[in-house]
């Protein structure tokens, strides 16, 4: 077990010296550079450019720049925003919190649909149930998350006055941060109503960062299950007279749900991605919408220091992911 | 399409019956039917099946499970398989004890615990943490058969029970099976390709093919004078029956649900089949003390005047 670990730990290693390259370099070939932006419409004149250029260390020849700034991450220092001045992990501890509760609220929703949908499907296989499941699920999947986000506020925000556009919680409220997560944040308040505008903010983006996680564990919780439905152990089950839905909630469910357990740890990643989108779409203040404002505004270092702590965290989740694996499956906890 | 058709038996307390056929013949769905066990898309239809008085056709899923596993309890071909791979071997074990019987956590696992050592596991205690993977075959085998005998059923049935397993086990494994029969007057229904294990095992046999029964006696007037031609070329297949040296084997291979002859099954790998059996397909009827599906059985007198009437025309590939 621990070899496995250790194993797993020194394939970071490449990794992220490729997190670093790709981030560093790809921003740099994008036109423009960071004190342009900054200044805007209003121009800039030269000498106060290469002098602000100078200060930032972006006079510099390209590789130095980059070894510089692998040597300070070697040391922990992820650098300051360009922009802000605030250093880049406070920013992003700042908003990360909010990040994760969409996403653990996407997730959570696209399990809580999911995994009996995709039940129910295999089951019930080649019936109107069925079809109609993995034919949503395919639409969910191939749904582009900028349009599908549109719709639902157009439809429930616009249109019906549901649910509220953009944003985190209503203007009106403000919450000391204590967890960063605004649910528990608000909760804890004593504020009338702002647990439930944090809530209402919650429904629409939870819904369009969670369709293509839910699509995909529909998907897998039924052929996963439809798999070990013909299994003999599954005839043993019913041989010995237990009731339906034991056979299916516990002998067939336990080992479906082994390859479950591994799709969900991989749309952590795609969670991120979606994030990205999700947040900007609709304002929600955390790292997706940080990093494409970063984007915009050539903020190298958060840009580079963002990318690098994501992939942490994605990797992490990952290596987490394949620790619980071995313990739902006895037969790898124990070749292990 | 009929996987199984016309097929009827019974099957007295304390009985042990031999189903015996060629893979493809139809033993096994017959007995997962009466297990109510028929998979995704197959249903039965039978005008009869009853356990125990019972009319299994009309009873509800729910008093159904009841007699399943608990009066009516089966093991089958591959024991690590049929074992699930994610619970403890005294998992499954008391899972049955607790549903059937009521018990507590602790009864059932002193119980299982006995089970386990009456089907001759060595230390019965440690092995009920252990995995299904973590032990050989003939172990799961030995679960197998502890967790199907832990409610003291009437009636076990045994799907080729030694098959996967290794040589040197099966023996022990059938010993095992005949010793438990005896012990608690249980009947067993042994299905089998193997006419060796039924010969060693059975007071009754069934021979089946494709489907159908063909014929069905005592086992003793059966291995003495086999009355259908399939019948005796299982015989005449078995090693020690063997002439010179040389092992009979059957040409052809059971037909499948699609391509089933026109009249008797057995008539295109039949060396006796004549142009009556090719277009009419033989009833069961009664005959020397059982059943039999053979317009010409072996022991009739007057066997040689029918088939020349009918015109012999031998197996389809010498035709
Ligand atoms: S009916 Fe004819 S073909 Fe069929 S088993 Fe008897 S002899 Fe052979």
């Amino acid at each position: 077990m621990i070899r496995f670990i250790l194993t797993r730990l020194s394939l970071l290693i490449p990794t992220f010296i490729g997190i670093t390259l790709v981030a560093f370099f790809l921003i740099r070939l994008v036109p423009g550079d960071p004190i342009e932006t900054m200044a805007g419409e209003r121009g800039i004149d030269a000498a106060r450019h290469e002098q602000l250029k100078k200060e930032f260390g972006l006079d510099q020849p390209l590789l130095v720049q980059y070894g510089i700034y692998i040597g300070r991450v070697l040391q922990g220092d992820l650098g300051k925003s360009i922009v802000t001045r605030e250093s880049v992990l406070t920013e992003f501890q700042n908003l990360f919190p909010a990040t994760v509760e969409l996403g653990v609220c996407a997730i959570l929703f696209a399990l809580v649909l999911g995994i009996p949908a995709g039940i129910l499907a295999a089951v019930r296989r080649n019936s109107i149930f069925d079809h109609g499941v993995m034919g949503l699920s395919l639409t969910g999947y191939s749904m582009p998350i900028f349009w599908w986000g549109l719709i639902l506020i157009l439809l429930f925000s616009v249109q019906l006055g549901w649910t509220p556009v953009s944003g985190r919680i209503d203007v009106l409220y403000y919450i000391e941060p204590v967890t960063g997560f605004l649910l528990i944040d608000s909760l804890m308040s004593e504020e009338e109503g702002a647990f439930l505008s944090a809530l209402e903010h919650l429904i629409l983006p939870t819904i369009v960062l969670g369709t293509v996680p839910l699509a995909v564990i529909a998907r897998m919780t039924r052929s996963a299950m439809l798999e070990v439905l013909g299994e003999d152990y599954i005839r043993t089950a019913k041989a010995k007279g237990l009731s339906r839905f034991r056979v299916i909630a516990l002998h067939a469910l336990r080992n479906a749900m082994i390859p479950v357990v591994t799709v969900i740890g991989l749309q952590v990643g795609v969670l991120f991605t979606g994030a990205i989108l999700t947040e900007t779409i609709f304002s929600w203040p955390g790292i997706g919408k940080w990093l494409i404002e970063a984007i915009f505004r050539r903020d190298y270092p958060v840009l580079q220091g963002g990318l690098l702590l994501v992939g942490a965290i994605v990797m992490s989740v990952n290596l987490l992911v394949d620790l619980t694996y071995g313990l739902i499956n006895p037969r790898i906890r124990h070749t292990r | 399409m009929r996987a199984v058709d016309g097929v009827s038996l019974k099957l007295e307390e304390g009985e042990v019956l031999g189903v015996v056929g060629e893979s493809g013949s139809g033993k096994s769905v017959t007995m997962l039917a009466l297990m109510g066990l028929i998979p995704f898309p197959g249903r039965v239809k039978a005008d009869k099946l009853a356990f125990n008085g019972r009319n299994l056709l009309t009873i509800s899923d729910r008093e159904r499970r009841k007699l399943t596993g608990k009066d009516v309890a089966m093991i089958f071909q591959e024991p690590t398989t049929s074992l699930n791979p994610s619970f403890t071997i005294g998992f499954q074990l008391t899972e049955t004890l607790r549903l059937h019987e009521g018990m507590d956590r602790k009864a059932a696992r002193r119980r299982a615990i006995e089970l386990l050592e009456q089907v001759g596991i060595p230390s019965p205690e440690s092995r009920l943490s252990a995995y299904p993977h973590q032990l050989s075959g003939g172990m799961n085998q030995r679960v197998m058969i502890a967790m199907a005998i832990a409610c003291n059923p009437k009636l076990l049935i045994a799907d080729e029970p030694t098959t996967a397993l290794d040589v040197t086990i099966q023996a022990q494994i059938l010993d095992l099976l005949m010793t438990l029969q005896k012990e608690r007057n249980m009947a067993l229904v042994m299905i089998t390709h193997n006419m060796g294990v039924v010969a060693d095992t059975a007071q009754r046999v069934m021979v089946m093919y494709a489907g159908q029964i063909m014929e069905e006696r005592s086992a003793a007037d059966l291995f003495a004078s086999p009355q259908h031609p399939y019948t005796a070329a299982l015989l005449a297949a078995l090693p020690e029956r063997s002439e010179g040296g040389r092992l009979a084997t059957i040409p052809g291979v059971v037909p499948g649900l699609y391509d089933r002859p026109k009249g008797c099954l057995f008539s295109p790998r039949c060396a006796y089949a004549t142009e009556h059996s090719r277009n009419v397909r033989p009833a069961l009827r009664p005959w020397a003390g059982g059943q039999i599906r053979c317009h010409y059985p072996l022991g009739d007198p007057e066997r040689d005047a029918h088939i020349k009437k009918d015109h012999l025309v031998g197996t389809e590939a010498a035709s």
